[in-house]
């Protein structure tokens, strides 16, 4: 596509504003924390990919128990290491912007809770995830029988046609309900 | 060689589509160049070959309704289909066309024939739908950014070779417009965002404290907003015109300071006190000359003044309301709650925004007991051992609370009476204390009580978000008392002056009377020339517009003074001591008893909507008060975006800010509402100080309107308004109106029944869908195509290779059920979207396949892939 790290095209740029959900200043800041990240002989590469562990080091990600699995749903790595090309980087930004609409949000929130990436939300899923709000330390983990309890729970909530798993439509579903989700999933740069 | 590809698409179409694509668009590309270029051809051979062309075109016609026929069958389809197909098959059609063309005849091309011509416009529309959706496509930008430039490409091709003579050029134009206005508005976008103020300090503080203190920060920037645009009005259509118009300072008695006042008229303390110069300057009612057209322009300024005064209200009424149904719109419909507990704690508790591990820690740790509390909430739903005595409790907290309401209440009159004397014995010994006296304790309390009703509300022991609501709703009476007592002690107040303004009134006209017949007398002429009085000498009635403006000012004031001292003291204060006399304490003070303070999210919400509220009540008698409350805003903003920021800590329990927007906005209508009352009832009723104001010496300030009405306005406008005012006809529209509601209250009962009722036989549906695949999984292949074929059943499963390619006319109607589904319909309510989404077709179908990081674009409603959705078993999409 043409992008030098180091310098954002006039075409390119209307071209990510028609794409996206950011605005020209947002396009410009990410491009700047994007190429912040690089180095002096990175920058001059076209497409060059930053790997996930640099990524992780933003402000922006680096509380977020979802971070790698950020990484890994909006990475086009052909060895699924994660790494993340500016235009990833874009689709990042865009998914989880303001003014995304409930259907995108909603649709990377299911492949990033998606563990596994087998399409639909099994309990391995569901137990990860809760593994992932409650924090690594011990005395925030949910025992065993809480786990259980609470997967049974929201398997019984969610899982619409009762095959054992929250599929996409299932999520939207519930996602969809809920007041809260539209102004939490959001990053801003 | 061209209808070879035509052929070949095809298949693919139905199969593996995404992978495909961006070949596909390749060749496309050169397709469309291929055929741009006999097209243009065609064009230049056209006016030599006129006759020709004629049978050509029967032929072509032909073949163009063909094709829209297709079309239009590709339209119904539905946008993802159009979407994705739409480019392919278009040029696919047009390169049918032109492969025919350019086989049968070389040369002989013709302008294209009015059905070509329509296909050909609604295939530009089509793709310039796609341009504009394309965002909504979660696919991966590097196939978008293919698609964009593609389509883009062949909306700038064809765009041009549309229309004829007149029509084109118009269309020309009209394309031109439509692209110049699409660049407009995104530029316009653009610069809307950039003028957001705050956004990065706001951003600051959310990933500090999550969304739920940020969130004020935003409500505070709203407000800002909102005085803003108030200001702009009050400043503009008022305040402006009078001072550069109206008579200067001085001229008249109302614009100028008395003679006993004028030697402390520039003590600080008195100016302090908003009187002095404050008082008769152009910050007050008073100020205002009741000349009906001030300067050059002839400006109505009491007509101004009193439109501004309402219009004020009408503004901030349409923007909350406004706000609200956007904020109800966006926020789901919360309809039913309960319903999804679990699932909105599990999917939607994580607050993204965070970006502070302390924050971090704390959310994990409020999520992690809000999971057990639901489950224990669920395990043993009630389990009270003590009821007797939590109920006791319960009655005993409201009752004690009841008490503290009553005796604020109380002690605010019990105040403004007493200030009142004071201000009738005019004491100049009065202390800064007996002066400030009201203001002072209604900050006190405004202070005291909350902290007050929360350690009460322990006794309640109820859920935290229950406990949050009660808290709210007192602080929110209590706010509310104090406010209205406030407003009567003041209307006692105004009464009183009334009464005194009578006897000035009655005693000047005396005055002028002798003067007049004195003079006429004495000099024994008609032409009296007004008494050279100074006008710092008139005598001049109390003037009880200014004074209730007053008092709202001083309120304010003393408001920002306290509000601003309580976080100097309470937080910042706070946490320098608890930071470094940590070093030599006996405890740690961080962890244990003062710690750092909190961010008092609802208690920092109602304070600025009663502020509000006050700038509502006051402004129409003091204009400057939306000035002040402008700075007052920003200062805010600052001065608590540094105090959040230094001396706070987050939440331990992280309440979602969301949920509660709209009911600030509830708050903030009803403040609205209630601050409107006071102020039509003094325009309806009290008659206006007679010497000051731009009302003075009508008997009410609303007759203001209809002088104009009568001697500016034609006569028959008049007559109309005369019509309009009719009890007869105000009683038939009223009612008019109450029906209406009730009429679209019962349509939205309906709605929500309809909307359940779909629900559950959905859910029946399902249920027996999936009772019938259990039991017979092995029927053939055929009837399970047809089963997935039924309407509303439109599950479709993943494009697969296996499948076989289906009828065509039946991929059609597939596609018609799935047009509602698209989010291309995002206007839609988002319930009907989601309910529909849940009968209809996984729209992501991608997601069924192992979702490799470069997976294409999903696509919906390719043909039926029974085959595969079958094969896959449970774990597929919703199937049939």
């Amino acid at each position: 596509m043409g992008t030098t790290a180091s310098h954002l095209g006039k075409d390119l740029l209307s071209e990510y504003q028609e794409l996206t959900f950011l605005t020209k200043q947002e396009i410009l800041l990410a491009h700047k924390r994007f190429a912040e990240l690089l180095t002096k002989e990175e920058k001059e590469l076209p497409n060059i990919r930053i790997s996930m562990e640099r990524f992780l080091d933003l402000p922006e990600l680096k509380s977020n128990p979802f971070r790698q699995r950020i990484c890994h749903v909006f990475s086009t790595s052909e060895s699924k290491d994660g790494s993340l090309t500016f235009e990833d980087f874009l689709d990042l930004l865009s998914a989880f912007s303001d003014s995304a609409t409930l259907e995108i949000k909603s649709h990377y929130a299911f492949r990033i809770f998606d563990f596994d990436e087998d399409g639909t939300l099994n309990c391995g899923d569901l137990e990860k995830l809760v593994n992932c709000l409650t924090g690594e330390t011990d005395d925030t983990r949910l025992t065993t029988e809480e786990m259980r309890q609470l997967i049974s729970n929201i398997l019984e909530e969610s899982d619409i046609d009762k095959d054992g798993t929250v599929n996409l439509s299932e999520f939207q579903h519930v996602i969809s309900r809920s007041p809260d989700f539209i102004s939490s999933f959001k990053i801003v740069l | 060689m061209v209808s070879d590809d035509e052929e070949n698409e095809t298949p693919r179409k139905k199969g593996p589509k995404k992978r495909s694509k961006p070949q596909d668009s390749d060749k496309d590309n050169e397709e469309d160049r291929r055929s741009v270029k006999s097209k243009t051809s065609r064009r230049k051979s056209k006016n030599e070959e006129s006759d020709e062309d004629r049978e050509d075109q029967q032929k072509k016609k032909k073949q163009g309704k063909g094709n829209k026929v297709v079309q239009k069958k590709g339209r119904v389809k539905g946008k993802e289909v159009i979407k994705d197909k739409v480019g392919e098959k278009d040029k696919k059609k047009k390169n049918g066309k032109l492969s025919s063309s350019t086989s049968s005849s070389e040369s002989d091309e013709e302008s294209l024939s009015e059905g070509e011509m329509e296909a050909l416009k609604d295939q530009v529309e089509e793709k310039k739908k796609l341009i504009t959706t394309l965002r909504n496509q979660p696919w991966r930008m590097k196939r978008r950014l293919v698609l964009l430039k593609e389509s883009q490409e062949f909306v700038e091709k064809f765009e041009g070779a549309l229309g004829k003579g007149k029509g084109r050029r118009l269309y020309a134009f009209k394309v031109l417009m439509s692209k110049k206005c699409i660049k407009f508005k995104r530029d316009f976008e653009n610069f809307k965002t950039a003028c957001i103020p705050w956004e990065r300090k706001i951003k600051e503080v959310e990933s500090h404290f999550g969304s739920s203190v940020a969130s004020y920060f935003i409500f505070l920037r709203w407000m800002y907003g909102l005085n803003l645009v108030l200001f702009g009005f009050m400043f503009g259509l008022v305040m402006l015109p009078e001072i550069l118009m109206g008579l200067p300072y001085g001229s008249i008695p109302r614009k100028t300071v008395p003679r006993e006042e004028q030697p402390t008229a520039m003590d600080y303390a008195v100016l302090f006190d908003f009187g002095g110069y404050c008082k008769y300057s152009f910050l007050f009612y008073g100020y205002y000359n009741n000349e009906r057209t001030i300067g050059v322009l002839q400006f109505r300024l009491p007509l101004s003044y009193l439109l501004v005064g309402v219009g004020i209200f009408g503004y901030s009424l349409m923007v909350v309301i406004r706000t609200m149904a956007r904020n109800a719109n966006e926020g789901g419909d919360g309809a039913e709650e309960g319903e999804f507990t679990f699932s909105w704690k599990m999917f939607t508790s994580w607050d993204y925004l965070i970006g502070n591990p302390e924050t971090a820690d704390n959310k994990y740790a409020s999520i992690t007991t809000s999971f057990k509390e639901s489950i224990v909430d669920e395990q043993e739903n009630q389990k009270d051992e003590n009821i007797h005595l939590r109920r006791f409790l319960r009655v005993l907290a409201n009752f004690l609370i009841t008490a503290c309401l009553g005796g604020s209440g109380y002690l605010i009159y019990f105040v403004v009476k007493r200030s009142q004397e004071f201000a009738k014995t005019n004491n100049e010994n009065l202390s800064w204390f007996e002066q400030n006296e009201v203001e002072f304790v209604m900050s006190l309390l405004g202070l005291v009580c909350p902290p007050l009703f929360e350690t009460i509300a322990e006794l309640e022991d109820y859920h935290p978000r229950i406990a949050l609501k009660w808290q709210l709703g007192r602080i929110f009476a209590l706010f509310l008392g104090n406010l209205y007592t406030f407003l009567f002690a003041l209307f006692d107040e105004v009464n009183a002056k009334l009464e005194s303004e009578k006897l000035i009134k009655n005693a000047t006209e005396w005055t002028f009377n002798e003067y007049y017949t004195n003079y006429s007398s004495f000099f024994n002429t008609t032409d009296v020339p007004p008494p050279a009085v100074h006008p710092a000498d008139v005598i001049r009635g109390p003037c009880w517009e200014t004074a209730v403006g007053r008092e709202f000012v001083k309120l304010i004031v003393s408001d920002i003074q306290v509000t601003y001292l309580t976080i100097l003291i309470g937080d910042f204060t706070r946490a320098v001591i608890v930071r470094f006399l940590n070093y030599c304490w006996c405890w740690d003070l961080e962890a244990g008893f003062p710690s750092y303070g909190e961010f008092d999210i609802s208690g920092n919400v109602l304070g600025l909507i009663f502020n509000q509220g006050m700038i509502w009540m006051g402004a129409f008698y003091a204009p400057g008060l939306v000035g002040l409350n402008v700075l007052r805003l920003l200062s805010s903003m600052y001065y608590q975006c540094w105090a959040v920021m230094c001396c706070n800590v987050p939440h331990e329990r992280v309440f979602k800010a969301s949920r509660s927007n709209n009911f600030y906005m509830g708050l903030l209508l009803l403040v609205l509402f209630l601050s409107l009352l006071p102020v039509v009832y003094t325009i309806m009723t009290l008659s206006p100080s007679f010497d000051c104001g731009p009302f003075s010496g009508q008997e009410k300030m609303y007759v203001i309107v209809m002088q104009t009405i009568k001697q500016d306005l034609p006569a028959f406008i008049g007559k109309v308004f005369a019509y309009a005012t009719n009890p007869g006809l105000i009683l038939p529209a009223v009612l008019l109106m109450v029906l209406a509601i009730y009429y679209l209250n019962a349509v939205s009962k309906a709605y929500q029944q309809a909307n359940m009722d779909l629900k559950k036989k959905m859910q029946m549906a399902r249920d027996e869908e999936k009772n019938r695949r259990n039991n017979k999984d092995s029927t053939n292949q055929v009837m399970k195509d047809l089963e997935d074929l039924l309407p509303n059943k439109s599950l479709i499963p993943p494009p697969s290779e296996e499948d076989e390619q289906p009828p065509p006319d039946v991929v059609i109607e597939k596609g018609s059920k799935t047009t509602k589904t698209k989010p291309g319909a995002a206007e839609q309510g988002v319930n009907l979207q989601n309910d529909v989404s849940l009968t209809a077709p996984n729209p992501r179908a991608p997601v069924t396949h192992a979702p490799g990081p470069r997976r294409g674009p999903p696509r919906n409603a390719r043909g039926p892939q029974p085959g595969r959705g079958r094969g896959r078993g449970q774990g597929g999409p919703p199937r049939q």
